[in-house]
C-alpha cells in the first residue's frame, strides 16, 4: 500500500446501491425489516450493530448469498434479482478469509481471473498488481497454511480486489485479528479503499472500527436501521438511546421537556439545570420527559479556582486508571446514577484522591436530547 | 505416592515392551516361515528358499480366489464409500433431529459380534430368495465397511469451510466449477483413504464371507481350506505374508491421505498466526 498522504477523495453523487424496502424473514423470525439505504459511488459505508441485527443478512443479500424476502436490491443501476453470486459485480472478504487451503497465495489470488481467460502474462500482471496493494509482494508461493492471520486477510483482500469489483463486501474482516494489528489494519484498509476508489461495504459489530474507516455508518438493530450518518454525527447527535450507548459510553440524565419547537428543546435536569438544544431528527415526544446525555470525555474536570460557565459540582466515588486516561465516577446531588467521567491523566487526574469534591465543567452543545 | 510412581516409571516400559512383543510376534513368525524350506513350521529354520512365493501364481484356485477377492473388495470399496459419502457430508452439513442417533447406527457393526452379524445376514438373505454368491458378499461387506468409510470421511469432511464454496461462486465460479475447483480437490484424499481402508477390510474379512459365500471363495476362505492340509502351509505363510504387506501398505496410504485431507479441511487458524 502506498505510504503518501492521500488527500481525501472527493465523494461522487453517483448512486452504486440502492437497498429498497428489504426483508428477510426465516420462518416467523425477521432478520430484516423494511431496510432502505443509498450507498454512493466510492464511498466507505459500514452496517454496525450487535450480533443478530441483520447487518451480515443484508450483506449476504447484496452478494447474492441470499434473496430479500420482499424487496430489491440493485447495483449500478442494474436491479440484482434472479442473478447469482457468481454473476455479480461484487466481491467478498469473508470473516474466515476463505482462504482455498489446497492452493497457495498466488493460485488463490488468480482464483476468479482463470475463468477470465486474461492470458498469462496479464494474469500474472493482476495477481502482481494485487499483491502490492495488499503488501504481500513476494509471498506468492506461500502455501495457503504457512500463513499467519493477518497475512490470510491481506490475501483475501487481495483476491477480491484483483477482480476490480463495483464494490467490495468485507464481512467482519478484523474480529480475528489481535487488538494492534486490526488498528494498523484499519488505517491500512481506509487508505487502500482511497487508493482504488471502489465502494468498500463493512460490517462490523466494532464501533471503533466502523468510526475510524467510514464515509457513513447505518447503525442496525433488530433487523432495522435506526441511524444512517457520517461517523461524527452518529457518534455526536445519536437519534436515541440505544444508538448512544451502542457507540461508545454515554451519561444519561432524566429531563422533563418545557418547551419543544422545530429545532430545538428546552428541558429541565436536576444536575445540569435548564438545557435548551438541538431537537434530533428522529426525536418524537413520549410524555413530558426525555433523557439527556453527554459523553464522558466532554465532561472535564476543573483545577483550582478554574471556572466555567456551565459547570456541576459533585463528588469522586471511584477511580479506574487506564494508562493515558483515567475514568472517574462523580456523584452528583440531585442524579440518581453518577456521572462517569473520563479524563487525561496530564493535569493529575490519576491523583485524585476518591471521595474528593470536584466541580466539573461542560459544554452546552455537548448535551443531547434523546427520545425515551 | 512417590514410590509408586518410582516403581510405575521403572516396569511401565517394561510392560509395554512385552506388550508390543505379545502383539505382534505371532506376525513376525508368518513371513520368517514362508521363506523357510521344509514345510513344517518348526525353529531351527532348515534353510532359505523363496520357492514357496514362486509357487503361488502357479495355483489356479489360489488366481481365481485373488480375483474373486479383488472383485468383492473394490465393489464393496466403492459402494461403501458411495454411501459413506451421503452419510458423512448429511452428518458434518446438516443439523437434523436424530443426527447422533443415526451416527451411532451407522456405526454399531464396528462392535455388533460379526458371527451374528454374518448369520442374521445370511438369514435375510435367504428369506429375501438371494441365492448366496459374490454378490451377497458384497453386500455384507458394504455393511461392515461403512463404520470405517464414514468414520474416515466424516474426519475429512468436518470442519470444511462452507465459505469456501461460497468464495468460490463469489469470484465467479459456476456451481459445477466450484466443485471440481474448491470441493473435489478439498475431499479428494478422504475418498481415496476411504476406498483404501474399505477395500483392505474386504479383501481380510473371513466370517462374513463364509456365510455368505456361494462356491467362489475369497481369499480368506481359500486360505482356511487350504490349511487342512499340511503340506500346503508353507504356501499359505507365503500368502498371508504378500496379503500381509498389502494391506499394511494400502492402510499407511489411507491413514496419510485422511490426515493430509483433516489438514486441509480444518485450517482455521493459519500455521504461524
Amino acid at each position: 500500500m502506498p505510504d503518501l498522504p492521500l488527500p481525501e477523495r472527493p465523494l461522487s453523487d453517483r448512486t452504486m446501491i440502492e437497498i429498497s424496502h428489504v426483508s428477510r424473514s426465516y420462518g416467523a423470525f425477521k432478520a430484516l425489516d423494511d431496510a432502505s439505504l443509498t450507498i454512493r459511488e466510492g464511498e466507505f459505508f459500514s452496517l454496525l450493530g450487535p450480533s443478530g441485527c441483520g447487518k451480515t443478512t443484508l450483506l449476504r443479500m447484496i452478494a447474492g448469498f441470499d434473496n430479500p424476502t420482499t424487496g430489491t436490491i440493485a447495483i449500478d443501476g442494474q436491479p440484482m434479482e434472479g442473478i447469482p453470486a457468481n454473476r455479480r459485480p461484487t466481491n467478498m472478504v469473508f470473516q474466515s478469509y476463505a482462504i482455498f487451503p489446497h492452493l497457495n497465495v498466488e493460485q488463490n489470488v488468480a482464483y476468479g481471473l482463470k475463468r477470465l481467460k486474461l492470458g498469462a502474462t496479464e494474469e500474472r500482471r493482476r495477481v502482481e498488481e494485487a499483491l502490492a496493494q495488499v503488501s504481500l509482494t513476494g509471498l506468492g508461493k506461500r502455501g495457503a497454511n504457512e500463513l499467519s492471520g493477518g497475512q490470510r486477510q491481506r490475501v483475501a483482500l487481495a483476491r477480491a480486489l484483483v477482480m476490480r469489483p463495483k464494490v467490495l463486501l468485507l464481512d467482519e474482516p478484523l474480529s480475528a485479528l489481535d487488538k494492534k494489528l486490526r488498528e494498523q489494519m484499519q488505517v491500512e484498509l481506509r487508505r487502500l479503499q482511497q487508493a482504488v476508489g471502489i465502494t468498500f461495504i463493512l460490517v462490523t459489530h466494532d464501533q471503533y472500527e466502523a468510526l475510524a474507516m467510514s464515509d457513513r455508518i447505518a447503525v442496525m438493530f433488530g433487523g432495522r436501521i435506526t441511524q444512517v450518518a457520517s461517523p461524527k454525527e452518529i457518534y455526536q447527535r445519536p437519534v436515541n438511546r440505544q444508538v448512544a450507548d451502542f457507540l461508545g459510553g454515554m451519561n444519561f440524565v432524566k429531563a422533563e421537556i418545557v418547551e419543544e419547537n422545530g429545532a430545538s428543546i428546552v428541558v429541565d435536569t436536576l444536575g445540569f439545570g435548564r438545557v435548551r438544544t438541538d431537537k434530533p431528527p428522529a426525536f418524537t415526544r413520549n410524555g413530558g420527559s426525555a433523557t439527556l446525555g453527554i459523553r464522558p470525555e466532554r465532561l472535564r474536570v476543573l483545577w483550582d479556582d478554574a471556572t466555567s460557565k456551565f459547570e456541576v459540582a459533585g463528588r469522586v466515588v471511584e477511580r479506574h486508571y487506564f494508562g493515558e486516561i483515567t475514568h472517574l465516577i462523580v456523584e452528583i446531588p440531585g442524579l440518581e446514577k453518577p456521572l462517569s467521567v473520563t479524563e487525561t491523566n496530564d493535569f493529575g487526574a490519576d491523583d485524585i484522591p476518591v471521595g474528593s469534591a470536584v466541580r466539573l465543567a461542560y459544554d452546552p452543545d455537548a448535551l443531547v436530547a434523546l427520545a425515551d | 505416592m512417590t514410590m509408586m510412581n518410582r516403581m510405575l516409571s521403572r516396569w511401565l516400559p517394561a510392560y509395554a515392551f512385552l506388550y508390543i512383543v505379545f502383539l505382534y510376534l505371532p506376525v513376525v513368525f508368518l513371513p520368517i516361515f514362508s521363506v523357510n524350506t521344509t514345510a513344517s513350521p518348526k525353529f531351527p529354520l532348515t534353510g532359505l528358499t523363496l520357492k514357496w512365493y514362486r509357487d503361488l501364481p502357479n495355483t489356479p484356485a489360489l488366481i481365481d480366489a485373488a480375483w474373486n477377492s479383488l472383485m468383492v473388495g473394490v465393489s464393496a470399496a466403492l459402494l461403501a464409500t458411495l454411501l459413506g459419502i451421503c452419510a458423512a457430508r448429511a452428518i458434518t452439513r446438516y443439523r437434523f433431529p436424530g443426527r447422533r442417533a443415526i451416527n451411532g447406527l451407522i456405526m454399531a457393526p464396528l462392535v455388533l459380534p460379526e458371527i451374528i452379524l454374518a448369520v442374521s445376514m445370511l438369514l435375510v438373505m435367504l428369506q429375501l430368495g438371494l441365492s448366496l454368491s459374490l454378490i451377497t458378499v458384497v453386500f455384507g461387506h458394504v455393511l461392515i465397511c461403512i463404520p470405517y468409510s464414514l468414520s474416515v470421511l466424516t474426519s475429512g469432511f468436518e470442519g470444511f469451510d462452507r465459505s469456501l464454496e461460497e468464495a468460490s461462486a463469489d469470484l465467479g465460479e459456476s456451481a459445477f466449477g466450484t466443485f471440481r475447483r474448491v470441493t473435489l480437490p478439498m475431499v479428494a484424499p478422504a475418498i481415496i483413504s476411504s476406498l483404501l481402508v474399505s477395500f483392505t477390510i474386504s479383501l481380510d474379512e473371513f466370517i462374513i464371507a463364509f456365510f455368505l459365500t456361494g462356491t467362489e471363495p475369497t481369499l480368506p476362505i481359500y486360505i482356511w481350506g487350504q490349511l487342512r492340509f499340511a503340506s500346503k502351509l508353507p504356501g499359505v505363510l507365503a500368502l498371508g505374508t504378500v496379503l500381509l504387506v498389502g494391506s499394511f501398505l494400502l492402510l499407511t496410504i489411507a491413514e496419510v491421505l485422511r490426515r493430509r485431507a483433516a489438514r486441509r479441511t480444518q485450517n482455521t487458524g493459519g500455521a504461524h498466526a
